[in-house]
């Protein structure tokens, strides 16, 4: 968990020029740090290229858009990083 | 191409939907107005729709892949370079891959050579979204038939 967390803030303070101690495991991607659809799209594709997977974005988003979820089982950074986790394993498995 | 319509792209030359990768010809015209402007006695073909160009070979790319169900957006460019000047009457060899297929979007790299030397190469991002009309599929189908986009790969894409 920290070391993904760590490789996502990496990420993300590369593609965004967010300074890296305002990022925290419970900061919101977008309501916190203010990540927008486009920076989200490069964050995406670097996580998908560094852990070999493929984040379901769209199915995320739909799923917020029908109340089915919030965007915080998403987009809150430990949340984040336990869906890149599963995806991982889910992988491996 | 036709830049009054924003059509660049004139024939799909190869798509290898295996290698994720196509291969267009794009015939700048010898007049247009634009050139009249860009620029007075010194005609070129501006930056930006080379850049345009690569754009819209990427979109051909992804909507073979996707079977024409999902219509691409350009996003993003990135490291876009403009190596030397595209006079009018030139053509265009325009060349895309796939890098990346994501969630709702694809990174690809493209790049335009004449006559076998790089003028302008560049990585793009699209966003991609089923097709939001049957109108503008269609269009869209219309337009490949045009291009002799090889339809079969509708079948032989990618499942959505």
């Amino acid at each position: 968990m920290s070391s993904t967390f760590d490789t996502v803030v990496n990420i993300i303070t590369e593609t965004c020029d967010i300074p890296r101690d305002t990022i925290k495991p419970e900061s919101h991607a977008i309501n916190d740090l203010g990540i927008d659809s486009l920076d989200f799209l490069d964050i995406a594709f670097a996580i998908d290229k560094t852990f070999g997977i493929k984040m379901p974005i769209e199915q995320w988003t739909q799923e917020v858009n029908e109340g089915k979820a919030t965007t915080d089982q998403y987009f809150v950074m430990h949340n984040l990083c336990a869906r890149i986790d599963e995806l991982v394993a889910a992988k491996k498995a | 191409m036709r830049l009054e319509y924003f059509q660049l792209i004139d024939r799909v030359v190869a798509l290898d939907l295996d290698s994720r990768t196509i291969e267009v010809e794009a015939n700048v015209p010898v007049s247009s107005t634009i050139f009249d402007g860009h620029f007075p006695g010194l005609p070129l073909m501006p930056g930006v729709l080379l850049l345009e160009a690569m754009a819209q070979t990427s979109g051909w790319l992804t909507i073979g892949i996707t079977k024409f169900t999902r219509m691409p957006f350009l996003a993003a460019f990135k490291e876009a370079k403009l190596r030397s000047f595209v006079k009018p009457g030139t053509r265009l060899a325009v060349h895309a891959t796939v890098e990346h297929e994501g969630s709702g979007f694809f990174v690809t790299r493209a790049q335009i050579k004449v006559e076998g030397r790089l003028v302008s190469n560049a990585e793009l991002t699209l966003r991609t979204i089923p097709f939001p009309s049957p109108d503008l599929c269609a269009s869209m189908e219309k337009l490949a038939a045009a291009i002799a986009f090889p339809m079969q790969a509708r079948a032989q894409g990618a499942d959505p």
